[in-house]
């Protein structure tokens, strides 16, 4: 059977030490980052991209797949331990988990979610092997405007099911691909809104704008508030669930497992939106409502293993189609073009080992995360006794001394900077820095195919409308603006990301 | 005076107005071309259009809707750690990692409410040994260690 031959080929590649060595590197760093609040997977991935470029392309993509599903490992702990989630897809864990733990149960919430998100893992490895070869045979038989035009659907498909103002979240893509045109122009050679400056003549590094937007932006908000975090469990016993627990959690973590899979495929989508939307189902499903919020092992089980799920599944369009769909697979778009991979559907065939060996990785990796985060617990939690006073500015240097290293250029650490001071005004503003990171990724892509299907249709625009495929991309975006743009849907979508925070 | 009823968006709206409207001024200068041959400054004319378009809807539907104020900005915080990270850059191939790390370390930490200058040091120096071990010794970067190896 293909899929055991495939997977075969990446378990070959997945387990020579050298690989197992950069997944346990990764899956290490995501669970500590995840622990640590203030500090996410992107900015991570960022800090860590140039210390990738003497690695096998394959070694580096394993390691930084592995910081973003270790990161949801991570994140559950400091949910469950200190009610304040170590990341976003972990922000539900913490009503239940967080109260769990308040009853002496923090073993469990952390056994449950652990386990979980193994489960979730294994199943999505295997959803991920069986469906990126369709996908991407269908691509390939995709020309410019096709590719246009579902670029487009991605871009649009990411907003509307982010949080906040659609309008504003369009114009920060517009943001996000005028950034991208920074630089010398493929086609003609012209030195692009570079202002004179030598260093931007090759374009805005993707390291600096996600360390600033992401990182910088992040620290300088936390400093701003003074709240305190509390450690409810300073020793975990009891990680054993009892049989009761079992039977309750068992359903839960299979319906999350379903809804991540197929959530993590949507443009925007991956594990903050797959936790949300299980945490919703289960409370719905429960015959005892009123226990959620209490203290529900449903409320644990289901969303960890969705977001784990949802982690592993967005990583389809990526090596399927070439299209990221949150900025976590932004930064894997910039990993890839640093190794000169350019992500789309070619890759599966011609670079097989590194295709079957990075979904191997996966299931690999979550193995590893369930033995670093039981037994090892205890470590995990010394961690979290670390003050914030002492964690950031050292999260700092790592990131200055990471962005000064791409170029040993100061350039790049000043760029770094006045996006930090950037991302600082996008959250008083309330702008979203994921879609501009996306259409930032996105752009330069996207330019070249409007100019290749306008070059074939002799600069006629109609040429998207009128091959099939493009223009069902197209009007499927259309649908989901004026679908989000009606009044009930609106207010509805609104419902349903505030219910939760 | 008349009130914005949604300041956050008034703002955005405007900053999309002028980066859009300087996208389209700045990008006169390349040839646009045409369709079908699109010159350098086609795509970025498009999205400076869309840019100003959006920017416009947002600020003047921003006139009437609802929002909460902007937040205030503490700028002790953006100083202090904007700061660090470019007196970082800017002397690190002058006076080496490890000077140029313990300053960012003690900067940086002075934007914390919990400041403790003893501590900061301490931390800086220990971590100024972390970083050149990982990094110059590790890692082999090309990074000088003390001043005037730059």
């Amino acid at each position: 059977m293909d899929l055991l031959q495939h997977l075969s080929i990446g378990f070959g590649v997945a387990l020579t030490p050298i690989n197992l060595m950069y997944a346990l590197i990764g899956c290490l760093l995501g669970t500590l980052i995840g622990v640590l609040p203030g500090i996410g997977p992107v900015a991570t991935i960022a800090m860590l991209l140039p210390t990738t470029y003497a690695l096998q392309p394959v070694s580096a993509l394993i390691m930084l797949a592995g910081i973003y599903y270790g990161a949801q490992y991570g994140g559950s702990t400091t949910a469950i331990l200190v009610n304040m989630p170590g990341e976003t897809s972990s922000v539900v864990t913490c009503l239940d988990g967080y109260q769990m733990a308040r009853k002496g149960q923090a073993g469990q919430a952390l056994a449950t979610a652990a386990l979980g998100s193994f489960f979730a893992g294994t199943i999505a490895t295997i959803f991920v092997a069986a469906f990126s070869p369709p996908l991407s045979a269908l691509a390939l038989k995709f020309g410019p405007a096709e590719y246009f035009s579902l670029m487009v659907l991605g871009l649009i498909g990411s907003v509307v099911l982010a949080h906040g103002s659609l309008l504003k979240a369009i114009a920060m893509i517009i943001l996000g691909l005028l950034m991208g045109i920074v630089g010398t122009d493929v086609n003609s050679g012209v030195a692009r809104f570079d202002f004179g400056i030598p260093e931007l003549s090759d374009g805005i590094g993707i390291v600096g704008v996600a360390m600033g937007l992401f990182g910088f932006a992040e620290i300088i908000i936390n400093l701003e508030s003074t709240e305190k975090r509390e450690l409810v469990a300073k020793k975990v016993s009891g990680l054993m669930l009892s049989w009761a627990q079992v039977k309750k959690a068992a359903p839960a973590v299979l319906r999350g497992t379903g809804i991540g899979s197929v959530l993590g495929l949507l443009p925007g989508g991956g594990a903050m939106l797959s936790s949300f939307a299980a945490y919703a189902v289960e409370k719905k499903l429960s015959k005892t409502p009123e226990e959620f919020g209490r203290g529900a092992i449903q409320g644990v089980a289901g969303p960890e293993s969705a977001n784990n799920a949802g982690a592993q599944t967005s990583f389809i369009p990526l090596l399927t189609l070439g299209i990221p769909e949150n900025a976590v697979m932004a930064m894997m778009v910039g990993a890839m073009t640093i190794h000169n991979i350019q992500p789309g559907p070619q890759v599966i065939s011609s670079n097989p080992q590194l295709f079957w060996g990075l979904i191997a990785s996966m299931w690999v990796g979550n193995a590893m995360l369930v033995v670093l985060n039981l037994p090892m617990i205890g470590i995990w939690i010394r961690l979290l006794t670390v003050p914030y006073r002492l964690l950031y500015p050292a999260i700092l240097l790592f990131c200055s001394i990471g962005v000064y290293t791409v170029n040993n250029t100061s350039f790049d650490v000043m760029q770094t900077a006045i996006f930090g001071f950037v991302g600082v005004l996008f959250v008083k503003l309330e702008m979203e820095p994921a879609p501009l990171l996306l259409g930032f990724v996105l752009g330069p892509m996207m330019e070249e195919n409007l100019r290749r299907a306008l070059l074939l249709s002799r600069g006629d625009p109609f040429v998207f409308a009128q091959r099939p495929i493009s223009a069902g991309l197209l009007i499927a975006a259309i649908l989901l603006v004026l679908l989000i743009a009606l009044p009930n849907v609106k207010k509805k979508r609104e419902e349903a990301f505030t219910e939760e925070t | 005076m008349m009130r914005i009823g949604h300041p956050k968006d008034f703002w955005s709206g405007m900053l999309f107005v002028g980066i859009g409207a300087f996208a389209l001024i700045y990008g006169t200068k390349y040839t646009i071309g045409t369709a079908a041959r699109m010159g350098p400054g086609y795509f970025p004319r498009i999205l400076g259009i869309l840019m100003v378009v959006i920017g416009l809807i947002l600020t003047f539907r921003s006139l009437r809707s609802k929002g909460t104020p902007v937040p205030g900005w503490k700028w002790r915080p953006t100083l202090l750690v904007i700061g660090s990270v470019v007196l970082f850059g800017a002397v690190v191939k002058d006076l080496g990692m490890a000077i140029s790390t313990v300053l960012l370390i003690v900067i940086a930490s002075a934007a914390s409410h919990e400041f403790r200058v003893k501590e900061s040091i301490i931390a800086g120096v220990a971590l100024a040994v972390l970083a050149v071990g990982v990094f110059v010794v590790g890692l082999s970067l090309q990074l000088p260690i003390w001043p005037g190896q730059g």
